[in-house]
């Protein structure tokens, strides 16, 4: 995993950050849902996943069992809605023993300082 | 003088920053500043219900929040996909699934998260409010 101290963040015009897993609450698939009827909406929307958040990305997802849709079939749609800024927190990937090959999209990693710099760079952020 | 709208996630009673939020904006408005939207979302909308009857001597959020709208002009909205599955229906959605009663009246609104977003890029502040 490499890490970006100095790397160059483009901001969108909305950062939606994620901190909350597929299953249990519904505020992850409440969240993407925003993320995408903004970028319906023609807005430039990135991505932070955080903490729990970072579950939502896992590969082989299943719905179903605990009688949930999951968010899989949302994130499969970040993509043919344009959203392609996905930042990750270094730091949650590594607490789950978790690295960027085990995500189903491409991503972009970022240390403490960096999300410090992502959150302060954009006009706009709605946190789930 | 800003104009502001708020993002509600809590629900009433179950946490304090549905709360928070009205006392929020009682002082934007006695600030001498606008409160253009408020938009319920999440456990939120349950603040929308007209059925809520909480015991005399605490705040009734629902009531609170139409005045707001009748004296201030502020719209209230409800997201309707996150209303419907938490039981959250006005006399129109109650109708058209067939349910015998409704739980949300006028001046609170079912709309769609386009509204928020909308109320996000035409308001100087969007603050939001969640457990």
């Amino acid at each position: 995993m490499t890490t970006h101290p100095s790397f160059d963040i483009e901001p969108q015009d909305l950062l939606v950050v994620l901190r909350h897993p597929p299953h249990g609450t519904q505020w992850l698939r409440e969240g993407l849902d925003v993320a995408l009827v903004a970028a319906a909406f023609g807005q430039r929307v990135g991505l932070l996943f955080q903490g729990d958040g970072i579950f939502a990305l896992l590969k082989d997802q299943q719905a179903g069992a605990l009688g949930q849709k999951g968010t899989h079939s949302q994130i499969a749609m970040l993509e043919m809605y344009d959203i392609e800024a996905l930042w990750v927190s270094e730091a949650a990937l590594a607490e789950r023993g978790l690295a960027r090959e085990d995500l189903m999209l491409p991503t972009t990693s970022l240390n403490a300082e960096a999300v410090a710099k992502l959150l302060r760079c954009h006009p706009h952020t709605l946190i789930f | 003088m800003l104009n502001y709208a708020l993002l509600v996630h809590a629900a009433p009673y179950s946490h304090q920053a549905a709360l928070s939020a009205l006392r929020f904006a009682e002082t934007v408005v006695a600030g001498g500043h606008r409160l253009k939207t408020v938009f319920f979302y999440h456990d939120g909308v349950h603040n929308a219900s007209a059925l809520m009857a909480p015991p005399q001597d605490e705040v009734h959020l629902a009531d609170g929040w139409k005045r707001l709208h009748d004296e201030h002009g502020a719209e209230l909205l409800v997201c309707v996909a996150a209303g419907l599955r938490r039981g959250l229906l006005d006399a129109g959605e109650a109708n058209r699934h067939g349910s015998a009663s409704h739980s949300v009246e006028p001046p609170f609104e079912l709309t769609g998260v386009g509204q928020l977003v909308d109320a996000m890029l035409t308001n100087d502040r969007l603050i939001t409010f969640a457990p």
